[in-house]
């Protein structure tokens, strides 16, 4: 085993005051909130974490999804409630101190330096190292294996991550994140940005991470891609918990039907109504308010030729 | 409907040559801008091509490169320092001041201008981290207030423009050999300061390339919310480049003080300048997150072989600043269209 999984290893093991014999949910938070000034982005939200499942957040844009990952990440301080982490009432000062407990987040932005060859990026702030220095032929190779694994090829692993595809970074990032998640993995909309296909492999890594033991938290809007992988449901609307429930106690259409905001959905097909999906209109060749330009012959020279 | 047998394999991206990896490297165009500028002066200036000169040009490179090679890596951290050049100033006053105001042995005055050379840095970085203000804005703030008392601070001590001499203080011998001798190479005199330039050099190169600083350097300036969001400690790095930066002053700022020795309180205004020039000629991009330690040296060689070329070939000095501007813009465009052809090969 190389350096880098035997640090990650020591942070999945025990830190001080945990016990290692311990088989409760690996997260929990209970009543979090978090206000802004006097904005409450979230209130009263609870959320338990189990590792070996998926727990999908659900939530349309400006539900307090975000908020929420961020304080799990490190990246906020919750206002209220306790997030327990193994049992253990925690408040993460930072990123790096939520990495050291074993929690990975892949961002909705990717969270990638795109000047960055992907080696490089793969391995932020978890170099391997050799002595003082790093240890780039180890780096690059288990970075292809990672991301052979995740079903891509980058022959060019010095390439910036800025040139490779949307698809390819996502998978870059949540190669990264498994590769160092040891127990709880947020990924905050993977599919958002994806094609279909590359929705696919993500949801089948998802599961792998499921079955690797991690806890997973998939954040998402859509209904579809949370109920194919997960085993909890959790949805959130303007900073509460709109619902919270296992697997067998929904089906897909009650948690598009939840998603969607049921009535609210029912509000806005009557009014889109009226404007008649099944109509088809003649082309448009009336002229316009607007003339097109005129062009003189010298920049009309040559158009003839194509 | 058909079924698909195989799945193509995805071509798209081929394998990139050799050639092109060499010419992706950030330092190119300093590269091919050095041997421009070394051919045309061995061409006009016969003076260049003297093999003894090659100490003199190099020693006038090592005073740029010594501060070049840390404002690259401040670069590529994503920030300027718009007070390295009076920083320099202010550390060779710090020691002169304070060794002779209180006849103290220099080497209280040299230990001294290095905790306030790197407590400057460190002052610009947590500034900069606290207020959330570019660094051009924080650090133009500095480089005045240093330049104020540069100037002010040598008024009261010293009555005058100069620090004064050191000469008859303890340990002036020991700290001029450390700062400021030289040695014979065949017929190449190398003065310390080149040394000191070479050896921060590979350093940063290292630093850089070779360990996992580097790449926090690397992703501080390419995306600092990634950077952080992964767990890179942002702010103590970029804490860290400014201090290298005051480092390095105070490694010119002695060198300057044991060599001539006195400072003149107003001196250093602009060449901050000189070290961003070089910095971006070397292939650092005024964006942050890309760049070269290797590059930078590159680029304070060209200034060094500029300024005494232009005096060789018998040139009026005065087009010296004219001549910078021309191969800043020049080395940039050079940057950009070899970069592009890298890339789209």
């Amino acid at each position: 085993m190389n350096a880098a999984r035997t640090s990650a290893a020591r942070a999945a093991t025990t830190h001080a005051g945990e016990s290692s014999t311990y088989d409760g949910p690996v997260l929990e938070l209970e009543n979090i909130g978090k206000s802004y000034g006097n904005v409450h982005a979230l209130r009263g939200v609870n959320i338990t974490v189990r590792q070996g499942e998926v727990t999908c957040v659900l939530g349309d844009n400006g539900a307090g999804k975000s908020t929420l990952i961020k304080i799990v990440a490190g990246l906020h301080e919750y206002s209220e409630g306790t997030m327990k982490l193994r049992g253990i009432v925690r408040q993460f000062g930072s990123p790096r101190v939520a990495q050291a407990f074993g929690i990975a987040t892949v961002y909705q932005d990717l969270a990638l330096a795109p000047l960055m060859s992907v080696w490089r990026n793969f391995f932020l702030a978890n170099e391997i190292r050799k002595g003082p220095f790093l240890d780039i032929p180890t780096m690059k190779r288990i970075c292809a294996e990672e991301l052979t694994k995740m079903g891509i090829v980058i022959p060019d692993l010095d390439r910036a991550v800025g040139s490779l595809s949307g698809g390819q970074r996502q998978v870059v990032a949540i190669a990264r994140a498994i590769y160092f998640g040891a127990r709880v993995i947020i990924l905050d909309e993977p599919t958002a940005a994806l094609g279909v296909k590359q929705s696919g492999v993500v949801l089948k890594y998802i599961a792998k991470a499921r079955d690797a033991g991690l806890g997973v938290i998939f954040i998402t809007h859509n209904p579809h891609h949370a109920y194919l992988v997960g085993n909890h449901f959790v949805v959130l609307k303007l900073g509460h918990v709109a619902l919270d429930a296992h697997r067998d106690e929904l089906t897909l259409e009650q948690l598009t039907a939840e998603m969607a905001g049921g009535q609210e959905l029912a509000e806005l097909s009557h009014e889109l109504r009226s404007v008649h999906p099944e109509k088809v209109v003649l082309p448009h060749d009336a002229p316009g308010g607007i003339e097109a330009p005129e062009l003189d012959p010298n920049e009309l020279a040559g158009m003839e030729d194509v | 409907m058909t079924t698909v047998t195989a799945t193509p394999t995805d071509d798209r991206v081929a394998t990139r040559s050799a050639t092109a990896t060499i010419m992706g490297r950030p330092e190119v165009g300093a590269l091919i801008g050095a041997v421009a500028v070394a051919v045309l002066f061995l061409l006009v200036a016969p003076a260049f091509r003297s093999v003894g000169n090659i100490g003199t040009i190099l020693y006038g490179s090592s005073t740029i490169g010594i501060m070049a090679v840390a404002v690259a890596l401040l670069m590529i951290g994503g920030e300027f320092d718009l007070s390295a050049g009076v920083a320099v100033t202010t550390s060779g006053l710090a020691a002169a001041h304070l060794a002779w105001f209180f006849s103290l042995n220099v080497w209280v005055g040299i230990v001294f201008a290095l905790v306030l050379s790197l407590g400057v840095g460190a002052f610009n970085g947590w500034l900069l981290h606290v207020t959330g203000l570019p660094s051009f804005l924080v650090t133009l703030g500095t480089f005045f207030v240093l330049q104020g008392v540069n100037l002010a601070l040598t008024r009261v001590v010293a009555g005058g423009v100069s620090s004064n001499s050191l000469n008859d203080l303890d340990g002036f011998d020991s700290a001029k050999a450390v700062f400021a001798s030289s040695f014979q190479l065949g017929s190449v005199e190398i003065k310390v300061p080149i040394i000191f330039w070479a050896a921060l050099t590979v350093i940063g190169a290292i630093v850089l390339l070779r360990t996992h600083y580097g790449s926090w350097i690397f992703s501080a300036g390419g995306d600092s919310a990634a950077a952080r969001a992964v767990g890179v400690p942002v702010t103590g790095t970029k804490i860290a480049l400014f201090m290298g930066v005051g480092f390095c002053a105070w490694i010119l700022g002695m060198h300057n003080l044991f060599n001539y020795n006195n400072v003149q309180s107003g001196a250093g205004v602009g060449n901050e300048f000189i070290y961003i020039i070089s910095a971006v000629i070397g292939g650092c991009l005024l964006t942050g997150g890309y760049g070269s330690v290797v590059g930078a040296t590159v680029g304070s060689l060209i200034f060094g072989m500029t300024q005494l070329g232009i005096f060789y070939a018998g040139w009026d000095p005065d087009w010296f600043k004219t001549f910078l501007g021309v191969m800043l813009i020049a080395a940039t465009l050079v940057n950009l269209y070899v970069k592009r052809k890298a890339d789209a090969r």
